[in-house]
This record gives structure tokens, C-alpha cells and sequence, in this order.
């Protein structure tokens, strides 16, 4: 016995000495995320909660005063700052459900076979890969009222869409929906082409029509996937920024997150910036939860 | 209820030919098994008939109607597939009842229960009707998929190796089960399969398919005893008919690889008819006996044991057979051994064709 033991551990040392062992292989990989994570993300999220109940100012000079609840208070009390939740609101529904049901709807297309399918799916993808930045820009040219090509094939003369009040935040919500339909359609897609072409057969030898198969066999076969991608978009165009900020300066257009970033930046209101993004943080994770709660009994089912 | 009829079908896929030019009759209440290995073109006949393909040639009659144009739902089939094919997320209630939801039937919500409860009792998956289907064992996830075939009694019931992925216990209760079940309906049954137990045990006639072509029907007797040709002969029965390439010379016949020879007697003659020459002679396995005073000399190559009987695999010259014996019987590797044969029950089919000679004898017999 004791040869034995002997005889393994005089194999398994210079195993150990070759290279590195799988710990050291693990903590090389996961160190340098955790230091990364910690640095720019834990301590700003710790560090700007204490900063939500003072009245810091970066731009001033003047040590932080703690001011306890007031800024919370201030904010939750105030009219502007309800009437941005509202137009993000807005946003979100407008631009998530048209982001749904044109993505939903693509893939449904996509989902047989045609000649180049590879190339019309790839193309149809493009919109997702591109910087918010340069989306917002051209659309804000195909938009323009003199010049743009949109109000020239839609014969609409020179109707403002930027600098109208009430068409401003839809004409976002199109841009949002151009870019981000196609994420949509991936996932969808993926969760078409899961369900099992037998389950189709069985249903039209049932004798099932097509909109009671697509009700009872595609719609809960590929839900779970669409919640996943309604989760996903959801919790995005509640922190949108990027296009809105670029295409138009309307306020009705004025989503929670330029609102933020004007009383960070522009009024250097720190600490009462630190609250609003705290309570935009809360209504975010709040909204995810019902989504998630929800999600896990439809996969239940 | 209704009775099928293929006319001339010919399916072809791209460059690959599924079925060439198939003639086939289904009666009506009838248990019709087409029996086939993997590719031969079993599983394409039930779609045509269900309509989940077309025909590249031919024609489909159910019923005596032409269904050429028809769609699955037209047709009024059900197809119960080898892998359930049930409704995912659903119960077994909601999965017996989608069939009678849907808009084109539009029935009445006690009728639909009646209905379920009624094939739930047939198959006896009462006590499952409130569970969902992803909770079922394989038997009980393929009775529930036979109830979504009878609820709506359909005009045929297709079946496409339903009994395959179940264990084999299973297997054989669930196969009288449905032998049962077509009796006690009186249904038109389509059951594929590539199981020739299957096939004999269940199927009131029987379709050997090999490669596209039809290569006899008849009833399972027939079948066994009767086989058209050398195909058929080898593929039905287990263990496969003996096939022995050998030469029939006036009264004597000579299995040249075996050093066998005998005898032609009359009765045998007179089913041979005129022929003479090379053959491919068929003797099944159980036809072969030990008899001290038996013509052939042979030795033990391998022994399989089946519980009652154990299959001999035995080696006389160059050439090797099979033979059935009962497991009493001590078998040591390489122990000699005298058998013989019963002549009224060998096959001689032609050598280049593999067509049964007795049965063309009989066929030259009646135009004479």
C-alpha cells in the first residue's frame, strides 16, 4: 500500500510543477473582473448611495453636508421630476411593445426557408451593431423638414418631426424601434426554431387552422424567449439616453435619464443626483423583478 | 372509416427516389403493417396519405374520392408518430382535447369531455388526465398520443413506429393494446414499422417494402411461408430464412459451399416446375432437425441462447446456417452434428432474379 501511495505522489509533483495549477488558472481569470467590478462599479454604487444623502457639489469646493432624506424628499415631491417618469414611460411602452411586435413579426418571416435568408438576416441585423451616436445623427437627417427623406416619401410637406412637441418622443421611439427590433428578432428567432417541426404536423393533422396553432403551440412554446428579450429591452429604454439626447432637445422628449444627466452635469447638483439615480436604480429592479417573477411561472407551465 | 388506395405513386426527393411507381390497397376496418427496414420508404407512404407530402406521380384515393388536392386537415386522418408528438406545457386533458378545440369542428364543451373521457378509459390513462405531459413515462406519453388520435375518430389511423422507443416489455403490452383497440373501433389501421414481430403479431395483411418498391403483400402467413422472393425471405422471420446458392441438375440438387446433396422428391419437383440450374435455396431455421440418420454433416460455429429454444449456428464446408433447437439440447462450439431437413418445406428461388420458384411453378401451372 504505502509503495503504492509513494509511487502516485512522485507522478502527480511534476504534473504540479509543469504549469500552473487549475486554482491559480481560476484566479488568473477571475481577479482581475473582480478588481474591475470592484473599482468601477461596486465602489461608485456604494459610494454614490452616501453622496444621495448629502448636498455635494462637484463643481464646488465645499465639503459635503450630510442632509439626511431631503434630497429623496425633494425629489419624489417634485413636478418635473414626475413628468419625466411619465415621458419615459411613454418611451418605454411605445418603443418596447413597437420593438416586440416588428421584431416578433420579422422572425416569423424568417422562419422558413427562402433563397438568401443568410443575407436578408444578416442585413436586417445591422441596425443593432451600430452606435447609438451615429443612428441618432441619421436619423436626425432623414427626419430633417426641408431636406430629409422621410417627409419626401411620405409626402408630408415639412412637417417638423424633431421640434414638434407631441411627435418628437414617437419619432425617437421609430429610431429605437429601427435599432433594436432586430434583437428582438434574434431571440425570437432562436425560440422559432426551437419548437419542433412535428408538433406543426401533428396540428395541422388535427385539423388545427393556422391562427389556433399559432395561439397553442408557437406562442407558449416560444414566450419564455419573448419575455427574456421584454426584459432585456425594457430595462434599456427605461435608462435611454444616447438617441434622445442627440436627436432632439424638446422638452417633452426629456426622458429620466437626460433629466439626470443635466442635474449632474449641467446644474452639478451631486448629491440630489445621486438620489435620482438611486430611485431610477429601484424602479428599474422593481420592474425586472415582476417581469422575472412572471417569466418563471411561465416556464412552469 | 375508409378505405385507401395508392395509385401509381412515385415520390422522389431531389435526385433520391422514395417510392417508385407503388400500388397499394388498404380495406377498410383492415390492420394493414407495412414492414420495411430504415429507408425504405415506409415512413413517406404515411405522409403522402396523410398529406403532409406530395406525390411526385400518382394518385391517392381515401375513401374512393381522389384527396390528391386535399391538406392534412382535409383528409381526416390521424398520424401517432414514434416521438409522441404531444403538446408540450399542456396536461393529457388539454392535450386529448386539442384535437376537438380547434374552429373547424367547434363542438360543444360536454361532448369534448364525453369524448376525452371515453378514450381516457380506452387507454387507461384516467389517473393522468390532470397531469402535464413533461411528468409522463414513455408508455404513458404514447398512450396519450394513440388518445389524441381515436378522440376524434378519424377516417385512418397512421402509425408510424409507434412502439419503437418504448422498452421491450412495454412494447408487447402496448402491441396487443392496440390490436385491441383497432378490433374493438373496427378503424382502418396504416401502422409502419420495421420490427417484423410487430408486423406478424398485429397486422391483418402486410406490405414488405424494400427500397421504394413493394415486394409482397399478403397476409402474415403468406408472408412467412410464402415469400415472394429472396428479399422478403430474408428480411421476415428471426432468426433471417437460410439462403443458399445452389444448383439443381434434373432430380439432384447440390449446395456446391456445403458439400450437401440430395433428392429432389416429386412433390418438391412438381412445385419447381420445369426449372433446372443454378438457385438460391431457403430453409428456415426450424425446419432444419437433428437426425442421427440426417444427410448433412456439420459443426457447431455459434450458439445464441433464446430462453426455450437456442438459435445453432452451424458450418458444413464453407457454407453457414441457422438452425432452431431446443435449449435442452447440450451444444459445445465445434461438436459435430447429422441434421436434416423437411423438403416440403424449402424454398427455391431463382438465382438471378431471387424470385420464388414454386410460387412462378404455380403461376405456369394455372395459365397452362
Amino acid at each position: 500500500m504505502t509503495s503504492v501511495a509513494t509511487k502516485m505522489d512522485s507522478l502527480a509533483r511534476p504534473a504540479q510543477r509543469r504549469g500552473l495549477s487549475d486554482l491559480g488558472i481560476r484566479n488568473l481569470f477571475i481577479i482581475p473582473t473582480v478588481l474591475f467590478l470592484i473599482v468601477f462599479n461596486i465602489f461608485p454604487l456604494i459610494y454614490s448611495l452616501g453622496y444621495s444623502f448629502t448636498d455635494f457639489s462637484a463643481s464646488a469646493n465645499a465639503p459635503a453636508n450630510f442632509v439626511g432624506l431631503r434630497n429623496y424628499r425633494e425629489l419624489l415631491g417634485d413636478e418635473n421630476i414626475w413628468a419625466n417618469f411619465v415621458i419615459t414611460a411613454k418611451y418605454v411602452i411605445i418603443s418596447v411593445s413597437g420593438q416586440m411586435i416588428v421584431g416578433f413579426g420579422l422572425a416569423l418571416l424568417l422562419n422558413r426557408t427562402f433563397p438568401m435568408k443568410g443575407l436578408v438576416t444578416t442585413l436586417l441585423l445591422l441596425p443593432m451593431m451600430m452606435s447609438a451616436a451615429v443612428v441618432g445623427l441619421f436619423w436626425k437627417l432623414l427626419y430633417d423638414p426641408s431636406w430629409g427623406i422621410i417627409n419626401y416619401a411620405l409626402g408630408l410637406g415639412d412637417f417638423a418631426w424633431l421640434s414638434n412637441p407631441d411627435a418628437a418622443l414617437f419619432a425617437i421611439a421609430i429610431t429605437d424601434i429601427w435599432m433594436w427590433a432586430p434583437f428582438v428578432m434574434l431571440l425570437s428567432l432562436a425560440g422559432l426554431s426551437a419548437v419542433p417541426k412535428y408538433l406543426y404536423e401533428a396540428a395541422a393533422i388535427d385539423r388545427a387552422g393556422t391562427w389556433y396553432t399559432f395561439r397553442r403551440i408557437t406562442l407558449p412554446l416560444v414566450a419564455p424567449i419573448l419575455l427574456i428579450a421584454l426584459i432585456f429591452r425594457t430595462m434599456e429604454a427605461f435608462k435611454t439616453f444616447d438617441i434622445a439626447y442627440i436627436m432632439s432637445t424638446q422638452p417633452t422628449t426629456e426622458v429620466i435619464a437626460i433629466r439626470l444627466y443635466k442635474q449632474a452635469f449641467q446644474q452639478w447638483d451631486t448629491g440630489k443626483s445621486c438620489a435620482l439615480a438611486y430611485i431610477v436604480l429601484i424602479m428599474v429592479l422593481a420592474i425586472t423583478n415582476i417581469y422575472v417573477k412572471y417569466l418563471n411561472k411561465v416556464k412552469e407551465r | 372509416m375508409a378505405h385507401v388506395r395508392l395509385n401509381g405513386i412515385t415520390k422522389r426527393f431531389g435526385a433520391h427516389t422514395a417510392l417508385e411507381n407503388l400500388d397499394l390497397e388498404i380495406e377498410d376496418g383492415q390492420f394493414f403493417v407495412l414492414l420495411g427496414p430504415t429507408g425504405a420508404g415506409k415512413t413517406t407512404t404515411l405522409r403522402l396519405i396523410a398529406g403532409l407530402e406530395k406525390p411526385t406521380a400518382g394518385s391517392i384515393e381515401i375513401g374512393g374520392v381522389d384527396v390528391g388536392d386535399w391538406g392534412a386537415a382535409e383528409r381526416d386522418v390521424a398520424l401517432v408518430l414514434q416521438q409522441y408528438s404531444l403538446y408540450p406545457r399542456y396536461t393529457v386533458r388539454q392535450n386529448l382535447e386539442f384535437p376537438l378545440k380547434s374552429n373547424i369542428r367547434r363542438m360543444a364543451q360536454p361532448d369534448i369531455d364525453q369524448r376525452v373521457a371515453r378514450a381516457a378509459k380506452t387507454l387507461r390513462i384516467e389517473h393522468l388526465l390532470e397531469r402535464k405531459v413533461d411528468r409522463l413515462s414513455g408508455g404513458e406519453m404514447q398512450r396519450v398520443s394513440i388518445g389524441r388520435a381515436i378522440v376524434r375518430s378519424p377516417r385512418i389511423f397512421l402509425m408510424d413506429e409507434p412502439l419503437s422507443n418504448l422498452d421491450a416489455k412495454l412494447r408487447e403490452t402496448l402491441r396487443s393494446e392496440l390490436k385491441d383497440l383497432q378490433m374493438k373501433l373496427g378503424a382502418t389501421f396504416l401502422f409502419v414499422t420495421h420490427d417484423q414481430i410487430e408486423a406478424m403479431s398485429m397486422g391483418d395483411k402486410v406490405g414488405v417494402l424494400n427500397d421504394g418498391r413493394l415486394a409482397q403483400v399478403g397476409t402474415p402467413y403468406e408472408i412467412y411461408h410464402h415469400p415472394r422472393d429472396t428479399y422478403v425471405a430474408g428480411f421476415v422471420g428471426s432468426p433471417a430464412m437460410n439462403l443458399l446458392p445452389a444448383d439443381l441438375l434434373g432430380d439432384r440438387m447440390r449446395v456446391p459451399s456445403g458439400a450437401i446433396e440430395f433428392a429432389v422428391g416429386p412433390a418438391l419437383r412438381a412445385r419447381l416446375g420445369r426449372s433446372s440450374g443454378p438457385i438460391t435455396l431457403g430453409i428456415r431455421a426450424e425446419n432444419v432437425h437433428l437426425d442421427p440418420a440426417g444427410s448433412i454433416e456439420a459443426r457447431v460455429w455459434g450458439v445464441e441462447n433464446h430462453g426455450v429454444e437456442k438459435i445453432v449456428t452451424l458450418k458444413t464446408g464453407d457454407c453457414l446456417f441457422k438452425a432452431t433447437m431446443p435449449a435442452t439440447i447440450a451444444t459445445a462450439i465445434d461438436e459435430p452434428m447429422r441434421l436434416s431437413f423437411d423438403q416440403s418445406r424449402l424454398h427455391a428461388f431463382d438465382a438471378a432474379t431471387g424470385l420464388n420458384l414454386s410460387l412462378e411453378g404455380r403461376a405456369l401451372e394455372a395459365a397452362e
